[in-house]
């Protein structure tokens, strides 16, 4: 042990993410709870030894910005979803140490689902629940947990409980499940509580690291700004009221008895991915071509309207790049029309793992009608590739810095007979135009996207014509460099 | 430098002087003194630390307080 006490090196040693001048101080308001906790919450991630394997949730509510403090992982999520983040990031990650924190209005009121839920699930991870009676952030209205006859801004004439009902009592909920190992409320209001919550955050993070399940720590806390007190004022308020409410204690300990257990990292082979996607027999006789050290990652986007086939050739090409042993990540964006309406694809092929299924900036665009080249022409990174639907867009590219082909493909696939394929066709086009893959690859993997796989054989012939069209269009256009 | 002692850093105090009510030795008091940021900032007497850390429990801010333990 140190003879010296201090910030705790989970903490940035300055507070650069701020963005303002003062670096050194947190955002929190004087006498804030949420400092004490988080000084406690970083002393224990230091002397854990877990600081590298992290994984902070930060809520909403003055607490969103804990990634400024922290020096772990983090994700900030919407409104009362830690847990369900937190569930994601564990379960991806199952050697990470995710902390969730999260205050009485989101948890309590938005979040109430996703809390009750990841508890019946008993996912191990180690929740903070900071219990200060008011919506603080906001500016001291009404929480879940304000008591009765608790004025606030929006209970002006104090909390009834005939109209808003009662404070909610989360560790006692929350301690009524199977799944949970350990449910303690503690208190930052005095002296002896401070030190029985460093000891309890401390347990809560350690069964975790013991691969012990679901730990809840409510922590009740002072909110003097919210409560328009003094800091010591509002201690004395949570020591002599909220104390006799929420009565501090240990709810529920099944940490001795329970069994460790430590799910296996996620990591499906291909032929497992193969397998679940129907995909494994075609596979078996397909021969991969593309070099893959040398991969340069695509970050493709197709969009155009519903009905285009925009999301099935996304689904094709990740399906083709599957075959090609790369790793694949595709996510769609669309309205609720089943026709119609705006549609677009994010696909990523990689030699390495995606991270995000995200292209904010792709290097391919296909855009498929004009309002899809207005959106996200600009989006493009420089040296990339646009693959205009001319049969459909007018316009032209504006931009120097991208290489573009005008291709009719709803012309080619309309004339086939097939209109269908025109996200077929496109794909082709830009295969055909970079030889990212070989664009007669595509040919064995088309009929997957098929609900009617007698058109097989036209899909086939679009696919070539359209590789022809390009092919020609190359050698009769020496600009091919910038497109054409 | 003596031992046990605590600092307090003046800019990174906030005044809520939590501290000071949790001390049980009573030797850290208000200054009386604005810091940059506008607030009174807590002081230590200078005399009667006992290392016990309980200042920088009470603390809200990440590096206000630093105790200096009894070397074991």
């Amino acid at each position: 042990m140190s003879n010296i006490l201090e910030k705790p090196k989970s903490f940035y040693t300055d507070f650069t993410r701020k963005g303002s001048a003062d670096v050194i101080t947190t955002h929190y308001c004087p006498g804030c709870g949420h400092g004490i906790l988080h000084k406690m919450i970083a002393e224990a991630i230091s002397e854990l030894g877990i600081q590298d394997r992290t994984v902070f949730i930060s809520p909403v509510g003055c607490s969103v910005f804990a990634y400024y403090y922290f020096d772990t992982g983090n994700v900030q999520v919407a409104h009362g979803r830690a847990p369900a983040a937190g569930t994601g990031v564990k379960r991806a990650l199952p050697n990470s140490i995710v902390i969730s924190y999260q205050g009485d209005g989101d948890l309590a009121a938005i979040g109430t689902a996703e809390i009750i839920h990841s508890a019946n699930r008993g996912e191990a991870m180690t929740m903070f629940f900071v219990n200060n009676a008011i919506y603080g952030m906001t500016g001291g209205q009404m929480a879940p947990t304000s008591i009765i006859g608790q004025k606030t801004t929006t209970s002006p004439y104090g909390r009834k409980a005939e109209n808003e009902g009662y404070p909610i009592k989360v560790s006692e909920l929350i301690s009524q499940l199977d799944a949970p190992v350990y449910v303690e409320r503690v208190s930052l209001a005095d002296v002896a509580s401070r030190n029985k919550a460093r000891t309890v955050v401390r347990k809560a993070i350690q069964n975790q690291i013991d691969g012990k399940g679901f730990s809840f720590v409510e922590v009740l806390a002072a909110c003097p700004s919210g409560l328009k007190k003094t800091p010591l004022e509002t201690n004395e308020w949570v020591k002599n009221t909220l104390h006799t409410i929420f009565p501090l204690g240990c709810y529920k300990d099944e940490t001795a008895t329970r069994t460790p257990r430590f799910a296996p990292a996620i990591n499906p082979t291909s032929d497992q991915v193969l397998t679940a996607l129907n995909l494994k027999d075609d596979h078996s006789d397909y021969k991969a071509s593309v070099d893959k050290k040398n991969f340069i990652d695509q970050n493709v986007k197709i969009a155009g309207f519903g009905g285009q086939g925009v999301l099935s050739a996304g689904t094709t090409l990740s399906v083709l790049a599957m075959y090609e042993n790369l790793e694949v990540s595709w996510i769609p964006s669309y309205g609720p029309e089943m026709r119609g309406g705006t549609s677009n694809c994010n696909v990523r092929l990689s030699n390495k793992r995606i991270g995000s299924p995200l292209v904010e900036n792709p290097n391919i665009l296909i855009a498929m009608n004009g309002p899809s080249l207005e959106k996200f022409e600009s989006a493009v990174r420089p040296g990339g590739t646009i693959i205009v639907n001319s049969s459909i867009i007018d316009a032209k590219v504006s931009r120097k810095d991208v290489k573009t082909y005008y291709v009719p493909v709803t012309g080619i696939a309309t004339e086939m007979g097939v209109p269908a394929a025109q996200g077929v066709a496109a794909l082709a086009a830009y295969l055909a135009a970079t030889n990212v893959i070989p664009v007669e690859k595509l040919e064995h993997v088309v009929h997957k996207s098929l609900k009617r796989k007698e058109l097989a054989d036209k899909n086939i012939a679009i696919i070539r014509k359209v590789a022809e069209y390009i092919t020609k269009g190359m050698e009769d256009n020496k600009k091919c460099l910038t497109g054409f | 430098m003596k031992v046990p002692r605590v600092e307090i850093r003046i800019e990174e105090c906030k005044g809520c002087h939590l501290c000071i009510a949790a001390c049980p030795k009573k030797v850290l008091e208000s200054s009386g003194c604005l810091n940059n940021q506008g607030y009174i900032y807590a002081k230590y007497k200078g005399d009667g630390c006992i290392g016990c850390g309980i200042c920088f429990y009470s603390c809200p801010e990440p590096g206000a307080i630093k105790v200096f333990k009894k070397e074991n």
